[in-house]
């Protein structure tokens, strides 16, 4: 896993007991009429009683608005915040903490760098390097941007295995003219683990600075900026185990220093005049207005879960699920998988189904109580490249069995008789 | 097969495997095709028209049962009707036709037969029965 800058220090080798795991997540303890099977957790995961209580008890306890209060539960608030902050700062082996800002999700993390970063920084003839398996959250921003700064927006190839087209990746840095490169670590539709450092290493050599989008791989697998090579990482709390509202932007301190603010006002100053301000410093510079504090208490709480499991036995049990998904989903003759071989990807597993639309697959599966995602994946470039307006997902996370692998399968061998021609 | 009765009733079920007047036609007074960008569906719905009458109508594209089953079901229905009819259809008369509760995603599949077929008549392109509240979806 070095090559893909996933790193750990844990001895993997404690396997994940995820029966065990479940009872840890009210919804699976929650009654209903069938079981919930859950299998769309690259959409967003589960939540463990863990998170859920830490954030009712600061709104129980200590609610009060954080690095303002000269009273006891506004300074407890703004400890559980910056705590919060430690957690994920660590959880991603970042430097300092000063160099985590929390923002809404991945796409405002990505925005910041694209307003604040790309604007300082872009010129009219620069070139902006995507590729052609970015989310929506990866292109539009640099869609903005390009067309604001007249810059140019290049795309590196998705090959027909489903992985970044490296030859071509160096053609595309050989004229100096870009500025920025945008890569996902892990793919939310082929579940492509890139390797991020090399292409990370190609793009610093060209001088382009390097942004990663992290948020299918800082859920579910160590994830070590330092080794991944990048400039900024983005990633999201609701796909690891927190709640919605808040994800993180990390950024290389020196850089994040030089950039002027994303959003102003409230907090992110350390003087305002009516003729000016001046900026506070990190991290609050980027982080205008009451941020979402019981959301980062609950972001913490997240990151404590995932890393008394393990992130080396989290991936290594999201891996093995997929690669099961795989081997009992080609027993389907009219199915197809979309994206590379189990050994080269993380807990994602698109397909298709023969002529059925995607649609009417997740439909007949949510009657069994099949959750998969069915659509374009906020990746419409990507399907287009594939020749198929939409496909269905399952997804994995700590809490999925097995079994609802089969159940998956069952439900998927009953579609093909509902829509039998 | 008892909970999937709601979902995909026979006649859905049988308007997508035996769609009604799927086809283009050669030089159609009327011609439009509309998307649903969440999913790829897509409808073309070319018309033919006589003494303001849809004189013929076909339907081509592809997606979901229910949008397919749905254009199959409102082509059956306006064929030979005053185009001023068209007009009169609503949202609900489609749900009807259907015999189907929707939810929000794919009740634009449901109405992107008739949000073509409107918008090729009189210009309509707004969502059938929208009142401007987000149902959520695309």
């Amino acid at each position: 896993m070095l090559s893909s800058g996933a790193t750990g220090t844990r001895a993997s080798g404690r396997a994940l007991d995820a029966h065990k795991i479940r009872q840890d997540f009210p919804i699976f303890r929650t009654p209903r009429m069938k079981p919930l099977i859950y299998l769309d957790s690259a959409a967003t995961s589960q939540k463990p009683d863990a998170v859920l209580d830490a954030m009712n008890r600061y709104y129980a306890g200590y609610n009060a608005n954080i690095h303002r209060g000269i009273y006891g539960i506004a300074e407890e608030a703004t400890a559980a915040y910056e705590d919060a902050r430690r957690k994920v700062a660590a959880h991603v082996k970042a430097g300092s903490p000063r160099e985590i800002i929390f923002t809404r999700n991945s796409t405002e993390a990505i925005n910041l760098v694209a307003y604040s970063w790309g604007r300082a920084n872009v010129r009219a003839g620069d070139a902006i390097l995507l590729t052609e398996m970015e989310h929506h959250s990866n292109l539009v921003p640099w869609q903005i941007l390009a067309a604001e700064r007249e810059a140019e927006l290049r795309y590196v190839p998705v090959t027909g295995d489903g992985e970044l087209d490296l030859e071509a990746l160096s053609r595309l840095l050989a004229d100096g003219r870009v500025k920025l490169m945008g890569v996902v670590h892990i793919s939310n539709v082929l579940g492509t683990i890139n390797p991020v450092p090399d292409i990370a290493r190609l793009a610093h050599d060209a001088g382009a600075v390097v942004l990663v989008d992290a948020s299918q791989s800082v859920p579910h697998c160590p994830v070590d900026v330092s080794a991944l090579g990048a400039d900024f990482v983005a990633f999201t709390s609701h796909k690891m185990l927190g709640p919605t509202g808040i994800g993180a932007l990390w950024g290389r301190r020196a850089l994040l220093e030089s950039m002027p603010p994303f959003l102003g006002g409230g907090e992110m100053i350390r003087e305002v005049k009516l003729s000016g301000s001046k900026w506070n410093e990190l991290p609050w510079k980027f982080e205008a207005g009451t941020m979402a504090i019981a959301e980062a208490v609950g972001l913490g709480a997240a990151v404590d879960y995932l890393q008394g499991m393990g992130m080396d036995a989290v991936f290594a049990h999201d891996r093995e699920l997929a690669a099961l998904a795989m081997e009992k989903l080609s027993e389907i003759p009219e199915l197809k998988i979309l994206g590379p071989p189990a050994e080269r990807r993380g807990g994602v597993v698109a397909f298709t189904l023969g002529e059925i639309h995607p649609h009417d697959v997740a439909t007949v599966l949510d009657d069994e109580g099949v959750c998969v995602r069915a659509g374009h994946h906020c990746a419409m470039p990507l399907h287009e490249k594939l020749g198929i307006p939409a496909s269905a997902r399952a997804s994995f996370h700590c809490y999925s069995t097995p079994e609802e692998i089969d159940a998956l399968v069952r439900g998927l061998r009953r579609a093909l008789k509902v829509f039998a021609r | 097969m008892s909970g999937m009765d709601d979902l995909y009733r026979e006649n859905i079920l049988e308007h997508y495997k035996h769609p009604r007047n799927q086809g283009t036609l050669e030089h159609p007074d009327i011609t439009y095709e509309d998307a649903n960008p969440l999913c790829g569906d897509r409808i073309r719905m070319d018309l033919n028209v006589r003494d303001g009458r849809i004189d013929q109508i076909r339907f081509s594209g592809h997606g979901c049962s229910i949008s397919q089953a749905a254009a199959s079901m409102l082509c059956e229905a306006v064929e030979g009707k005053p185009l001023e009819e068209v007009k009169k259809i609503g949202r609900d008369d489609v749900l009807e036709m259907l015999g189907i509760e929707l939810g929000p995603v794919r009740l634009k599949c449901g109405l992107l037969a008739l949000k073509t077929l409107k918008a090729g008549v009189y210009g309509m392109t707004q969502w059938p029965g929208e009142d401007g509240a987000p149902e959520g979806g695309a």
